[in-house]
């Protein structure tokens, strides 16, 4: 009888007749406030004194038009470098962060190794790692096609994401509880054993999300090789403004790398979302 | 000659001496239950017994053979000995079925096929055979400590160490545990339990073991120890635990 | 003492009202009375001598001071500013009255910004690094060489069309990051203009030969060099009248001689 006085007849208690309003009003407060300030930029922005000039070397549809096929044909190099970029900077993050976390006496040298090389590549811009392979090495004579900038300036990528990465599976591996290192060497594992069935498997799951983010980041960086030769999207989209005396290229760049990027993002925080559900 | 011989066992943390000289025989086939409170060094001592915690002093026998020498590989003891954790640790990221059959084949390097009869024999004899291919956070909390059991007897091992297996579950599937030490009881199975659970303690144990403070204060067969306790603090815990 | 310092006023004196008499440029510069002029930071040899622009020294400078002189300023009204490229293309005010720093003057940048008439009219040149020293100065050859280049220089557009060559550029910042990939084997060659390329050569290089140039007609593109200034600056009539004259009486062709030496011994390419 008591259910009889707060349920309506749409079945929903008094609760939940409450939450719903509330969620109505709050809904139409941010979509309302949303739409001012959309319309304020909309409408102010091209009130400006020097809008017209802004509008015309950042904003001009006819250089976009003009630029923006050959800027899609640079991304393809973007793509390239980090599709053989990204896999070899997970196998090499993985190698230094088992090889930091190495106990045995005889790999002492390769935990200092490990050490060092997260100390220096974490320590240094990246664009200077960059400058420093890519025409360091190549410089020392090698014959072509091996001094060429998209390896040396891969492997200045590859390198310095390898120090962040393994430092990234490292605190993953931590993230594994010791019990669960006990129960597999209760089973009769040797260390390696646990490690590679119980510990990683488990210690990369923790840390996808963070991952992910490192492969945005990643995927900006490439145009950092653009400084040693190669022509990706941002060289491009430089060749662009001089010839044109214009800056909407450099939009044009943008907008290609926020298609990318900006579903990437939601992803990885997607996953992050999902992953902190699932702990509680 | 007993299977399972512990002389003197010393176990420190640091300055916390956990286990202070502990001796104690278990036959082959009995059940062997610790009780005492907690920090009496119950878990400690099973822990050492499967060598995940080395002792600073005494031995360890296991059919005559001293398993605590400083520098022995653990790996073939612990295959010998299994070991069930009060909060299951079983591995999230297998399936039940995975996570038995993962140390026979790695350790034993038998292959998943020739595994698979008696496995699954396994998990239909504790009445599993419905979640093998579940992953833990699909299972009870009874069902993963049974299937944690039934990873550990999946290496056949000689003698099985439990540490209070029942305590981290919901006081309705303790029984459903219980039920498998009972089995396994049957079957001869060499145990050894740190358990809370007293009332099981007195019905199934063969011989019950207090400890306080590191050391055995009091053991016998449970209507002894349960019945006429002889020494003070046992009767003072009793009193408590039983009350 | 007291001799000079009155002297000095008297000049300053005389030439402000000599300003103010109706010159072209009077009313017209950011300081009155004073011509700011901006130049790179650092400024190149052979453009800027030592990187020191007051001396006049070097072929900017001193049409700088020729052009100023002409427009009846004197030489110490020139104020020296530096600024970057970016700086200068950027819509909005700037902080001097002409930019000489090698800009092509091209229909593009000629829409945000204004130029003078060009002062000089610089023929592309190819610069070889050691390894390609005995290249050809053929098309055909050239094609087949690995090429470099500023990507924000009118040499990119020039190697795309007319050059071609038959394997991807490579594009850099600027002079120093092309030396860089020479200097490694990554390219055989890249595209300057002639001024440019025989510095680099003889100076930052070595081993490296300029084997060619582009006559300046033989694209539809030659660089001319113009002085940078405010989109819409009224001085713009001033500095063009300057260097008609300067032009018509032969001093600018002096200037060129003196400091962007006769050019000979780099052949024509075919």
């Amino acid at each position: 009888m008591a259910r009889h006085k707060t349920t309506s007849a749409a079945g929903m208690t008094r609760r939940e007749r409450y939450d719903a309003q509330q969620r109505r009003r709050s809904l139409i407060v941010a979509a309302s406030s949303t739409a001012i300030v959309l319309l304020a930029i909309v409408l102010l922005v091209p009130m400006a004194p020097g809008w017209e000039k802004v509008q015309k070397s950042f904003f001009n549809g006819a250089v976009l038009a003009k630029s923006f096929p050959k800027l899609l044909d640079a991304f393809l190099i973007n793509v390239m470098i980090f599709a053989w970029s990204a896999p070899a900077i997970a196998v090499l993050g993985l190698l230094i962060a088992l090889a930091r976390d190495a106990t045995a006496p005889a790999l002492f040298p390769l935990r200092i190794f490990g050490a060092a090389f997260t100390d220096i590549f974490r320590g240094v811009p990246v664009i200077l790692t960059v400058y420093l392979i890519g025409f360091g090495i190549p410089g020392l004579g090698l014959p072509r096609p091996w001094n060429s900038p998209y390896i040396w300036g891969s492997l200045a990528l590859i390198l310095t994401y390898s120090a962040y990465v393994a430092e990234i599976f490292r605190s993953g591996i931590d993230s594994v509880h010791h019990s669960q290192r006990a129960a597999a060497l209760s089973l009769g594992l040797s260390d390696r054993q646990v490690m590679r069935d119980v510990v990683l498997p488990q210690a990369i799951r923790n840390v996808v999300p963070s991952q992910m983010n490192m492969l945005i980041a990643l995927q900006k960086d490439v145009s950092l090789l653009s400084f040693i030769g190669p022509v990706e999207i941002f060289r491009q989209a430089g060749v662009f403004k001089s010839l044109l005396a214009n800056f909407t290229p450099y939009v044009g760049a943008a907008i290609i790398f926020l298609a990318v990027t900006i579903p990437a993002t939601r992803y990885a925080d997607h996953l992050l979302a999902r992953q902190r559900k699932e702990r509680r | 000659m007993a299977k399972l011989e512990l002389r003197g066992v010393v176990k420190r943390f640091g300055d916390v001496t956990v286990c202070n000289g502990v001796d104690l025989d278990i036959e082959a086939g009995q059940m062997v239950c610790l009780i005492g409170a907690s920090g009496g060094g119950k878990s400690t001592l099973l822990r050492c017994i499967n060598l995940l915690e080395p002792i600073e002093d005494g031995e360890i026998r296991l059919d005559g053979e001293d398993i605590s020498v400083p520098g022995l590989d653990p790996q073939g003891v612990r295959a010998r000995i299994g070991m069930v954790f009060q909060n299951y640790n079983l591995f999230p990221h297998m399936t039940a079925l995975e996570n038995v059959m993962l140390a026979p084949r790695r350790v034993h390097r038998t292959p998943r096929d020739q595994l698979r009869p008696a496995v699954e024999t396994l998990f239909r004899r504790f009445g599993l055979a419905e979640r093998m291919h579940n992953y833990p956070d699909q299972l009870s909390g009874g069902q993963q400590q049974r299937v944690a059991i039934v990873r550990a007897l999946a290496m056949r091992p000689e003698v099985m160490l439990f540490d209070e297996i029942t305590s981290a579950l919901d006081p309705q599937l303790v029984g459903e545990v219980l039920d498998v030490l009972l089995q396994l009881k049957q079957e001869g199975m060499t145990m050894v339990l740190a358990t809370h659970e007293m009332g099981f303690a007195r019905e199934a144990a063969d011989k019950v073991c207090f400890l306080k403070a590191g050391r055995i204060v009091e053991q016998g067969p449970p209507e002894q120890l349960f019945g006429t306790p002889e020494h003070p603090e046992t009767q003072a815990f009793l009193a408590r635990a039983l009350k | 003492m007291f001799k000079t310092l009155s002297l000095t006023l008297a000049f300053a004196l005389v030439s402000t009202s000599a300003m103010a008499g109706g010159h072209c440029a009077a009313g017209k510069t950011l300081t009155e009375g004073k011509l700011t002029v901006a130049t790179g930071n650092p400024a190149y040899y052979p453009w800027v001598m030592d990187d020191a622009p007051e001396s006049g020294q070097g072929f900017e400078a001193a049409v700088a001071y020729a052009v100023a002189g002409e427009m009846g300023f004197a030489a110490e009204d020139v104020i020296w500013v530096r600024s970057s490229f970016d700086e200068a293309i950027q819509p909005g005010a700037k902080n001097f009255d002409i930019n000489m720093q090698q800009y092509s003057i091209t229909p593009e940048r000629d829409e945000i910004v204004d130029f003078s008439a060009p002062y000089y009219t610089a023929p592309m040149a190819v610069l070889v690094g050691p390894g390609a020293v005995d290249t050809e100065a053929t098309m055909a050859a050239l094609r087949g060489l690995k090429w470099g280049a500023v990507g924000s220089t009118t040499a990119v557009p020039k190697l795309q069309n007319v050059i071609q060559p038959d394997s991807d550029l490579l594009l850099y910042g600027d002079n120093a990051d092309v030396n860089a990939a020479i200097g490694a084997n990554q390219i055989d060659a890249a595209l300057f203009d002639l001024p440019t390329a025989l510095f680099l050569s003889a100076v930052m290089i070595e081993g490296s030969k300029v084997i060619g140039q582009f006559a300046p007609d033989s694209s539809d593109n030659p660089d001319q060099f113009g002085m940078l200034m405010e989109e819409g600056n009224a001085l713009k009539t001033c500095i063009d009248d300057a260097l008609a004259a300067l032009s018509e009486r032969g001093a600018l062709a002096e200037i060129e001689a003196q400091w962007l030496q006769d050019t000979t011994g780099v052949p024509l390419i075919k």
